[in-house]
């Protein structure tokens, strides 16, 4: 019955190009074997790879929608299948199914909206994705502000396509943060929370947090603190996952399944679920 | 409505397993299992097969494909066949509810085509619970034991087997039975329903309500001080959830043959330390969290999720085969408050 | 039915808890039914909900491995002859403070199988216990039975009434017994390889990789077992295939071998009533066969011949041939 399809039955990707962000990041672009984008997707939206015998694990898309040649992935080494995934060379194929969850509304509550995106380490990676939808689609958001953090200046993600193409925008402001001091770093050192209380950003912005959970703890208290209420402050839940369409029961949470329902969720929704994730 | 004399039951079970596999609880050293039916075998008397129907739509283990890998490259096998239409008899009112419960989350879009097909093909004969167990409480869920929601209802009364088609299924099947069956009028049915409904009346867990729970009760029990004396003693491991009829929770698993790479899924437990650890972090530390989703998603975030409906059907199994002795009924007696007494 | 009732344990708990000798007590929570009861810990507080009848087979061991890491104050806890090896056993291998614990040693004849009364009727109201056993059903009406064809297999072949640790008793001690226990053993002994291979193909046909068996095991204490370890490849996962049940009680009883009691909670609480002690019974009589004879837990301390080198040890080539000649 292959005519019949099931969501558990992956397509064949090729991984095209392999590029080493960091020390423990690196960036995968992946076609089908003709040479096209695998699936349509939203910005948020996952999918989940394998290799077969090692394992399958959810990814979030890191390209834009709006790229309509490849998909990209970011992922970060810490895991058998992350460990394979790094191992490997171009050429090689992988299988790939998806596109897994709600993804950011970025057509509805998004729409005429200043934008403030908060990432820290790789959690940028699924905010790339909504990041470049915005800036592809420039004149329908308002002011776009970046504020990324990392441990040094070599764990920060993207950070040529950052400084290239994102801080050379109109009306894109990138506020770039390293935890500690370091050679050939002139710019901000610190905390990413702290930073984004230093930055004292207008209250009227949709905020979107991704990254370790003790960031976006502080983060969020910081921005609740300036007076953003949790309807406008977004983030992205990162539970264990199998099946990727809410049936396989791991990423329950409450009512919800996270790999369906989520991954983005807004915080006032978050206070609606048990404290689980 | 149609019936046969018991004693021709043999010839009924055969003439069904030679237009199509039949499966039936059978009696073996541990308990009744459902196995498919061969000449000879017989029907078991005992209430519940160890474990429910669940695990011929959605077994312990199945494939889910296939690959094979050769150097760079990967082939993908996708080995789903359309399975033949096949009859599961004696499987009990609560069980047949248990695959409603099911339905909900395997056939809600992206459909599951594996339970599908299986669902799709499965005619469910289900006998009326004329010797309910200390151990039922189906009731409590809104369950009639006297009047099974299945494709063929069996009863069995004054030394006959009745059998009331319920759908198209059903009907179809029954049709196929004519030489061996004879028509009936329902008096005799309907005096075995009231047998049965006053049995129920008298169960021990009769009263036994549900009500305290539902959709919007997060947050009135999730954090209760209950729960810590409800877990104390779980030993984790989840023999509750692999004898549920409403459990669904699975793993994926790749198993390299040498020749191949074979994706399985196999059942997995809430229950266990490992179901939801990442490498980023643990969402459920102790046993005590794990415990707590197990009944959480079975009382309350699950009947929020698909319309109040609870999912579970009061079939009893966790209270037999739990190592500890505890189980829904008792979690539900401490949470649920006295009107459950 | 058993010589002590819930009253006696109930007043010596009130006792030691009023002494300050102990401020817990591990014991049986009364249930919805008779054979419904649940290992808990009681205070002075909740001893009404105490219960004890020949329901109340859990072996408690394993329960002090928790619970002394909970409290420097001493746990009372109430053993039966059979837990008393268990006791010893965790003692030898140092997985509890045994001065964290006051143990009570309560005779003990024989605990029923509910598996066996719902042999006799599924509808069971209440269960009187007896020399002959009453059995009060929703349907039949009362159905009765001698007491010694209800009993847990493990109480039939019951090795030793004698408590080999305690503080204090209740009642006289017994004796070790000369049980059958090896019987069933020997039987499997004398079938031919793909007899005995059908036998245990089809028992564990039925496992459900649940691990019950392993997590009520006394001789299981491992913080992290194998079968947990994602990274093992063999997680605790239903049975993918016939060859991982298998080699899940293999491995098992290999690792229990010279440690294992016989206490037979593996199989008294096994949902699919595979008679798993078999196989621990198996390596006993063959450690008895090729060592000499040795019961794990009889005293503190012993160190079991399979992991105690002697030069009169026997060689492995003589123990196959001594296999292959049984």
């Amino acid at each position: 019955m292959p005519e019949i399809k099931d969501p558990l039955i992956p397509a064949i990707g090729v991984v095209t190009d392999i590029r080493r962000d960091t020390p423990d990041v690196k960036t995968f672009r992946v076609v089908t074997p003709d040479g096209v984008k695998p699936f349509i997707h939203k910005p948020g939206q996952c999918a989940m790879l394998s290799i077969p015998g090692i394992g399958e694990a959810m990814f979030s898309i890191t390209s834009s929608p709006t790229n309509e040649d490849f998909m990209e992935f970011s992922i970060k080494k810490c895991g058998c299948v992350t460990d394979w995934l790094h191992s490997m060379e171009p050429g090689q194929q992988i299988t790939i199914r998806g596109p897994y969850g709600n993804g950011f509304p970025v057509d509805t509550e998004f729409a005429g909206k200043d934008m403030l995106f908060i990432a820290g380490g790789i959690g940028l990676a699924p905010l790339r994705s909504v990041i470049n939808y915005c800036r592809h689609y420039r004149d329908r958001y308002g002011k776009i502000d970046i504020v990324y953090g990392s441990r040094s200046k070599d764990d920060l993600v993207d950070y040529q396509e950052i400084i290239d193409e994102w801080a050379t925008d109109s009306g894109v402001d990138v506020h770039l943060t390293i935890d500690r001091e370091q050679e050939g770093w002139d710019g901000h050192v610190g905390f990413v929370p702290s930073y984004v209380k230093e930055l004292n950003f207008a209250t009227n912005k949709t905020a979107i947090l991704c990254g370790p959970p003790i960031m976006i703890k502080f983060t969020l208290a910081g921005l609740i603190e300036l007076g953003f209420s949790k309807e406008q402050i977004y983030t992205t839940l990162e539970m264990r996952m199998k099946c990727g369409v809410g049936k396989c029961g791991r990423c329950n949470v409450g009512s919800k399944y996270i790999c369906k329902d989520g991954p983005v969720f807004r915080f006032d929704q978050l206070d609606e679920l048990p404290d689980e994730y | 409505m149609r019936k046969l004399s018991l004693e021709r039951l043999d010839a009924l079970l055969s003439s069904i397993s030679e237009k199509m596999p039949l499966y039936l609880p059978v009696d073996t050293d541990g308990g009744a299992h459902f196995v498919r039916f061969q000449s000879g075998l017989k029907p078991s008397e005992k209430l519940l097969p160890s474990k429910s129907a669940k695990d011929i739509f959605f077994p312990q283990s199945e494939e889910l494909v296939n690959f094979k890998v050769d150097g760079k490259k990967i082939e993908i096998i996708d080995i789903r066949k359309e399975c033949e239409d096949f009859v599961v008899w004696g499987v009990t009112p609560c069980d047949a509810k248990a695959l409603r419960v099911l339905d909900n989350v395997f056939l809600a879009e992206p459909i599951d085509s594996f339970y599908k097909n299986r669902r799709d093909h499965g005619i469910i004969v289900s006998l009326a619970c004329a010797r309910p167990s200390e151990t039922c409480f189906c009731q409590t869920f809104g369950i009639d034991a006297a009047d099974p929601d299945c494709d063929v209802a069996i009863y069995k009364a004054d030394g006959y087997l009745y059998l009331s088609p319920k759908t198209d299924k059903g009907e179809k099947l029954v049709a196929s039975l004519a030489d061996l069956t004879e028509d009936t009028d329902e008096k005799p049915v309907e005096d075995a329903k009231n047998t049965i409904r006053e049995r129920l009346a008298k169960l021990p867990l009769a009263n036994l309500k549900a009500d305290a729970f539902g959709a919007g009760k997060t947050s009135k029990f999730f954090d209760a001080p209950e729960w810590s004396e409800l877990s104390e003693s779980c030993l984790g491991c989840g023999s509750c959830t692999f004898h549920c009829p409403t459990c669904q929770c699975y793993d994926i698993k790749d198993i390299d043959t040498g020749h191949g790479v074979i994706r399985q899924r196999c059942w997995d437990s809430c229950m266990y330390s490992e179901f939801t650890k990442m490498s980023a972090g643990q969402p459920r530390l102790t046993q005590k969290e794990r415990f707590r989703q197990r009944f959480m998603h079975k009382l309350v975030y699950y009947p929020e999720r698909y319309n109040g409906l609870y999912s579970c059907v009061g079939c009893g199994r966790c209270l037999r085969v739990c190592p500890i002795g505890m189980n829904i009924v008792k979690v539900m007696k401490k949470l649920g408050g006295n009107e459950n007494a | 039915m058993q010589e002590i009732n819930r009253e006696t344990l109930i007043a010596k708990a009130k006792e030691l808890l009023d002494a300050g000798t102990v401020d817990r007590l591990l014991g049986w929570k009364r249930g919805e039914f008779d054979w419904d009861v649940t290992p808990a810990v009681f205070t002075a507080d909740n001893l009404g909900e105490f219960v004890y009848n020949s329901f109340c087979g859990a072996n408690f061991s394993k329960y002090l491995i928790a619970e002394t890491r909970k409290s420097e104050k001493k746990v009372l806890v109430f053993l039966k002859p059979c837990d008393t090896y268990s006791f010893n056993q965790l003692l030898t291998e140092h997985r509890f403070d045994r001065e964290r614990v006051y143990a009570v040693g309560i005779p003990c004849e024989g605990m029923l199988d509910v598996a066996k009364i719902r042999g006799l009727s599924d509808n069971v109201a209440s269960v009187t216990d007896g020399e002959t056993v009453k059995i009060e059903t929703l349907w039949d009406g009362e159905i009765t039975s001698e007491r010694e064809k209800l009993l847990a297999e493990r109480c039939l072949n019951c090795k030793s009434k004698k408590h080999v640790a305690y503080d204090e008793l209740i009642g006289e001690d017994g004796d070790v017994l000369d049980s059958h226990r090896f019987d069933e053993v020997e039987r499997l002994e004398s079938l031919t390889p793909d007899e005995r291979y059908a036998f245990w193909q089809n028992e564990l046909s039925r496992c459900i990789r649940c691990n019950a068996c392993r997590d009520v095991c006394p001789a299981c204490t491992c913080e992290k077992c194998v079968f947990d370890n994602p990274n093992s490849g063999l997680e605790n996962k239903a049975a993918a295939n016939e060859f991982e049940e298998k080699l899940f009680h293999i491995i098992r009883a290999f690792h229990v071998a010279g440690r294992c009691t016989d206490c037979g909670e593996c199989s008294r609480v096994c949902p699919q009533h595979i008679p798993l002690h078999l196989l621990n019974r198996k390596f006993i009589r063959d450690i008895d066969n090729f060592y000499g004879e040795y019961q794990a837990g009889a005293e503190v301390g012993s160190r079991a011949p399979i992991v105690n080198f002697t030069t009169d040890d026997l060689e492995p080539s003589e123990a196959v041939r001594r296999d292959e000649n049984a």
